[in-house]
């Protein structure tokens, strides 16, 4: 009777909700994006060619930005925010 | 040492994207789980008034007429009001509801600064197009934010909101000092 209580609730843990499911894609998919956009416009990562730019042209490089806000997002913001997710659709069992 | 015009407005296109996620995944999970950490609720509004202070200095080193001033001081007022009337109705200072207007307020406002500001058309160059599609843009995201206020929890509305911010993102990554829209620049925007 344990060992199903134990397998029912551990079914209920790894399906995750759509809900979950967009949280976790959102930061990924946003770093997708700022990779697909290096590839497309490699010119927009000065990196690639030191020598040819300027202080802000090599600090701010627009794929390279768009790929660290959705790491932030990910890292700083998602984990705790699932959490809270889980917490409110555990099933009070 | 200032950095150039185009590399402001992208530094201001990470700050909308970032606003954005946030504004999406809280359309996404329900603003009751969103607020469930303080530190989470008041994330947006206290990007949204930073910007509105970073907008000052752009107004003050960037802008090369008044209209153009007018307009960088319009969005740092309105950019502030509306983050600062989203801390206090976090916070709990502000009761009345009505206080949500004041992000379509500043959306509606920003967007006519925008558009009046703009006096050249859509393709004469870039940063004219950009100025079109961002006026419009808010102005749209104005009209769901009046929508927002009225019904606050309202997925499509939230969501409607979180996608304005992520267009005005990608918008501003796409300006640049001087560039053709579409091939066509003005040669009184340095066009041949």
């Amino acid at each position: 009777m344990d060992a199903e209580l134990v397998r029912q609730r551990a079914q209920a843990r790894t399906k995750h909700s759509w809900r979950h499911t967009a949280i976790s894609a959102l930061g990924p998919l946003t770093a997708l994006s700022g990779l697909v956009w290096a590839i497309v416009q490699p010119y927009r990562v000065t990196l690639f060619d030191p020598d040819r730019h300027g202080f802000w042209y090599l600090a701010i490089q627009p794929p390279l930005l768009v790929i660290a806000a959705a790491a932030i997002f990910h890292f700083w913001v998602v984990p705790s925010l699932l959490a809270d997710l889980e917490e409110l659709e555990e099933p009070s069992a | 040492m200032e950095p150039p015009a185009e590399v402001v407005h992208w530094m201001f296109g990470v700050g909308f994207l970032f606003l954005g996620l946030c504004l999406l995944a809280e359309a996404i999970v329900g603003r009751a789980v969103w607020r469930r950490r303080a530190w989470r609720a008041y994330l947006w509004p206290s990007v949204a008034f930073l910007m509105g202070i970073l907008m000052w200095p752009v107004m003050v080193f960037y802008t090369s007429s008044a209209i153009h001033m007018l307009a960088h001081g319009a969005w740092a007022q309105t950019m502030m009001l509306a983050g600062m009337a989203q801390l206090g109705l976090v916070r709990g200072k502000l009761k009345n509801a009505a206080w949500e207007l004041t992000v379509p307020f500043a959306l509606l406002v920003s967007g006519f600064a925008f558009l009046i500001h703009e006096q050249n058309p859509w393709l004469f160059s870039r940063a004219a197009f950009l100025h079109h599609a961002l006026g419009w843009t808010a102005l749209a995201g104005g009209l769901i934010c009046v929508g927002r206020a009225g019904r606050p929890r309202s997925p499509a509305f939230n969501a409607g909101f979180a996608f304005t911010i992520i267009v005005f993102a990608f918008l501003l990554f796409c300006d640049r000092n001087v560039a053709p829209i579409f091939g066509h620049l003005s040669p009184l925007a340095g066009g041949r």
